[in-house]
């Protein structure tokens, strides 16, 4: 069994005070009765406010925990609430305000969001939201994993599995990087089946970058890093990236290759490909080279010669709303991963590689969800950049000032948010896994069985009872919004 | 006990209830009063010389506009403006939209079927019971009153279905209330749900956390429950009352145990449980003594060798094999399996598991319903759905779709003015008196007053379901089950559905559409 995997959140605070969901409206008419409903306030609100100089707003919002206490019981009847528009127009239609306000309070404080009442959302959704993961009772035992009474590991393996047995059992050492003299396939092992990809919009600086690799050294992670920009300072923490190489020639990389356990290149044709993973393993035959491809119609085209050329590791990309880029109809990311798994499984060569799949990977349910689908781990980026307070305006693409600061940071602070919000998803993943009754994330690979999908319930019950249902088409049109594909 | 039970009007414990309108009286009021003429509803209010802020909660909204005492219309002054309240913006979700909410508040005051253009049937989470709709003939709109007194009618159900020589349980209405614990929620809150259960002659229930004495004299109308952390279970109280729940998983957090975090483990609480005050108690998950069926039945002959005149209740979640659950509960000697479905409520539980984990209960109900029938073994075992039953429609839909009854939680806390800001676990609790163990919180809210606000609600469900068996024809709320013929969805029936099934919301005009 691997050591205990164990992070360590500590509460790191934001630097701006965040947008709250709804705002205090105080109206004219104040009765100067002296009932002040502000002084009694369960969370003193009006007691902690301050006016934010540097965002030009009163910190009452970001702290109001919504009780409506003080508008219930205002004398003069002076205070109500509503929503607040900046908070509302955060982030985009998949990114929501939601989303973004969760995995920021994740990294404040390293913990797994809990609150009172039942789930206040939509019913099911598109993507992700039309699959329920599974738990068990009875019949089948769960596990108590959350509270640390029982271990649950969550670490994978990159790489192909390592292929005669028999001859393993001849070495000395059972460490199979080692043994690859021998013919064995190195693999990287990590704690967790989150991989650090690059950061969207804009090349960050090297602040940025460094808060980020110390983070992936705390968490035991790995983390996607331009070769270029592979700093001195990065050197000490080379065990926890994975350098993507650029196109051409690899012979100038040698130093690059060294000390680094795992590299990615782009892909560009299934011949030239196989062509730089074999002069990449002449320089370095221990690292594990991962192709880095987009998601597209012709994806699973493309995974499939790969992995009957003997790819090792295949990064799938899809954009940042979890579609594919090229199609005029774009899948989400889950029936991606679905399709290719389910091919690889049918051609038996699913154990022969890894699949980490990236894109649209906005929560912790959505890397269980994607490792039920078929993925080995999946990416992240930007999360990793909501964990530095990013607001998503996307100012910073084209050169704008960024309303946090986020190259300001100081590395050590954005290091400990990083770790809290692994930390948070971990255990999150572990609650999943506890509640599935299972001891290992790798068994969780592919298990569409211990899922719901919507659209098989939905035939298995309402089908069998009312029949046909009306074309989707129908329904959004009539109807105005897009259900649950 | 008198029956049916008196309904008291019990208005808003705060001084600015909150309506679905806001009346603004602008500065060219004369004061002249006509305004307070005119509204039989009670809106506008003279003192002396004085208008009185209107009491804009009981204003009708827009469907008054075609009456004569129409205030916006008839102010000489044309000094009257009427706009929807922008506080709703702030305490509305896609399952408790702003309408369900004030609506059940409206239920809890008056005990009756909701006025005005208030959305009390749906919520508007897009699916499951916001997507199907009663059967009923044209031109028949439940909302308007009983034919006669709806005496000939019977909305009991018997609990005890297996012929096992234990006693008959039959409650009166088809619904009881689910486990919230000593802890959880305050006293006052345990006494008002057990003093309402008694009123209707039907269940509260302990939940994980003890039996407090003031409930005692509420044995015959509580369940106790035994749940993973064996919190307050003790022989005396298994022995108390008429049923015994054991909880094996939450439809809130399936496949977790229960989370009370450590501010609201106060003195009282911490003696309760017999625990250390302000530790967070984490329930294990599962019963540890418990990995097969057969284990299982040692549990509940366990709990039926301590108390030989019980019923036991089995509270399971919805996993994908939710039917062989139910199945293995039966043959176990449970009498009540009760399926919590994944959009239930909680005091405490984590976000990722409230939406993700285990199948909503609408997919439960036929499957299990369903399966227990194949397997020949559907009319010896009480099947209770719980997990999202907000209003008297959700219930009868339950039913409809295989349910015997229903279990509710949720809807009893927002009787009692819960506007779910879902701040139970943090601090103290509840800042609303509700769920909060709090001495000086707890003083929020009276007893006498919690009891009948969940006495009117009930009585307003009861109604509503009355009408509903006497539109369909139906003497017994037992006929209803499994009929779903009386049922249409919206992805399936979309030729006999007129616009106003369809869209509720958007035909009312309060503007809640998804994104």
């Amino acid at each position: 069994m691997p050591k205990k995997y164990h992070l360590h959140p500590k509460p790191a605070p934001p630097r701006f005070a965040a947008p709250g969901p709804f705002g205090i409206i105080e109206g004219d008419g104040c009765l100067n009765c002296s009932n002040c409903v502000k002084k009694s306030c369960v969370y003193s609100v009006f007691r902690k406010r301050e006016f934010d100089t540097h965002q030009l707003m009163d910190t009452a919002d970001s702290l109001c925990k919504n009780c409506f206490r003080c508008v219930q019981e205002c004398y003069g009847r002076i205070l109500s609430k509503s929503a607040n528009p900046e908070f509302r127009s955060l982030g985009n239609k998949y990114w929501t305000p939601e989303i973004i306000a969760s995995n920021w309070c994740q990294a404040e404080t390293g913990k797994i969001p809990v609150s009172g009442g039942g789930y206040g959302g939509p019913f099911a959704g598109p993507g992700f939201d039309s699959m329920w993961t599974d738990m068990s009772e009875i019949v089948r035992p769960t596990r108590d994993g959350i509270h640390g009474r029982e271990y649950i590991s969550t670490s994978v393996e990159f790489g192909r599995v390592a292929q005669p047995v028999a001859f393993a059992f001849e070495q000395d050492s059972f460490n199979g990087a080692e043994t690859s003299d021998h013919g064995i396939s190195p693999r990287v092992e990590a704690s967790l089946p989150i991989i650090f990809d690059l950061l969207p919009f804009h090349s960050f600086n090297s602040s940025v970058r460094l808060a980020l690799a110390q983070a992936a050294r705390e968490t035991k992670a790995l983390m996607v890093v331009r070769a270029e920009e592979m700093e001195e300072n990065l050197g000490p923490l080379a065990g926890h990236l994975i350098p993507l190489l650029p196109a051409g020639e690899v012979s100038s990389l040698t130093s690059t290759l060294s000390g680094v356990r795992m590299v990615e290149v782009p892909f560009t044709s299934s011949g030239e490909v196989r062509e730089r993973v074999r002069e990449i393993k002449q320089i370095n035959r221990e690292v594990v080279v991962a192709v880095r491809m987009m998601l597209g119609p012709r994806s699973e085209e493309n995974a499939f010669a790969l992995a009957g050329a003997g790819i090792e590791v295949l990064h799938l990309l899809a954009d940042e709303e979890g579609q594919e880029q090229g199609a005029s109809s774009p899948r989400f990311i889950k029936d991606l991963i679905r399709s290719i798994h389910l091919g690889l499984v049918q051609q038996k060569r699913r154990d022969e590689l890894s699949l980490i799949f990236g894109g649209g990977i906005a929560m912790a349910e959505h890397v269980a969800k994607a490792i039920i689908c078929g993925a080995d781990a999946v990416s992240i980026s930007i999360p990793l950049l909501l964990a530095l307070e990013c607001r998503l305006c996307g100012r910073c693409g084209p050169g704008m000032k960024c309303p946090v600061e986020v190259e300001k940071i100081n590395p050590s602070w954005g290091r400990q948010r990083i770790t809290n919000l692994i930390a948070a998803w971990h255990a999150q993943l572990l609650e999943v896994l506890g509640a599935m009754g299972m001891r290992d994330v790798r068994r969780l690979r592919g298990e569409a069985g211990r899922a719901i999908f919507r659209e098989e319930i939905e035939r298995e019950t309402f089908g069998q009872i009312f029949g046909e249902p009306v074309a989707k088409a129908r329904l959004e049109k009539e109807e105005g919004y897009v259900l649950a594909p | 006990m008198s029956w049916p039970p008196e309904i008291k009007r019990t208005p808003s414990r705060f001084r600015n209830p909150i309506g679905k309108y806001k009346i603004h009286r602008g500065p060219a009021c004369v004061h002249c009063g006509k305004c307070a003429e005119l509204c039989p509803l009670g809106v506008h209010r003279r003192m002396g010389k004085k208008m009185l802020a209107p009491k804009d909660e009981l204003c009708l909204g827009p469907t008054c506009a075609d009456r004569e005492y129409y205030c916006i219309r008839r102010c000489p002054q044309a000094a009257l403006r009427m706009v929807i309240n922008p506080n709703l913006q702030a305490f509305t979700d896609y399952r408790w939209p702003a309408d369900l909410l004030l609506s059940t508040w409206q239920q809890a005051e008056t005990g009756e079927v909701p006025h005005g253009d208030l959305e009390y049937r749906l919520g508007n989470s897009g699916g499951g019971f916001d997507r199907l709709r009663l059967r009923l003939p044209e031109q028949e709109d439940p909302s308007l009153s009983l034919r006669e007194n709806g005496d000939e009618v019977s909305t009991a159900i018997s609990l005890n279905r297996r012929d096992d020589g234990r006693p008959q349980v039959r409650i009166s209405v088809p619904f009881y209330g689910g486990g919230m614990s000593f802890g959880s929620v305050s006293i006052n809150t345990m006494l008002s749900r057990a003093r309402a259960a008694e009123a209707w002659n039907t269940f509260t229930c302990t939940g994980e956390g003890g039996f407090p004495a003031p409930l005692q004299k509420y044995d015959d109308h509580m369940i106790t429950q035994v749940a993973t952390g064996l919190f307050g279970v003790r022989e005396e109280t298994i022995q108390r009352v008429r049923i015994v729940e054991f909880k094996y998983a939450q439809g809130a957090k399936p496949g977790l145990g229960g989370h009370l975090l450590g501010d609201k483990v106060t003195p009282a609480v911490a003696r309760m449980r017999e625990a250390v005050v302000g530790n967070s108690l984490f329930s294990p998950f599962p019963f540890h003594s418990v990995y097969s069926v057969e284990d299982h039945k040692k549990h509940v002959d366990w709990i039926k060798e301590v108390n030989p005149r019980c019923l036991v209740s089995v509270k399971v979640s919805t996993p994908t094999d939710v039917d062989m659950v139910a199945v293995g509960s039966y043959y176990a000697g449970a009498h009540i399996i009760h399926l919590d479905g994944s959009y239930g409520g909680t005091g405490a539980a984590p976000d990722i598991a409230k939406k993700n984990i285990a199948m909503p209960i609408e997919y439960a109900i036929p499957k299990v319903h369903r399966f227990l029938a194949e397997e020949g073994i559907r009319d010896q075992v009480t099947l209770i759905a719980s997990g999202g039953i907000r209003s008297a429609y959700d219930i009868a839909k339950a039913i409809a779709l295989g349910a015997d009854g229903a279990v509710v939680g949720t809807a009893d806390m927002v009787a009692l003015e819960c506007l779910r800001c879902r701040n139970c676990e943090s601090g103290q609790g509840c800042p609303r008196g509700i769920a909060t163990t709090d001495p000086e919180l707890s003083q929020l809210m009276g007893m006498d007053w919690g009891s009948q606000r969940i006495i009117n609600l009930y009585g307003a469900w009861r109604k509503q379901l009355v009408a509903l068996l006497q539109i369909w024809g139906l003497k017994d709320i037992g006929e209803l089950v499994g009929r779903t013929d009386l049922l249409m969805h919206l992805d399936y029936h979309r030729e006999e559905l007129k616009d106003d099934d369809i869209r509720p919301f958007l035909l009312r005009g309060n503007g809640h559409r998804r994104n």
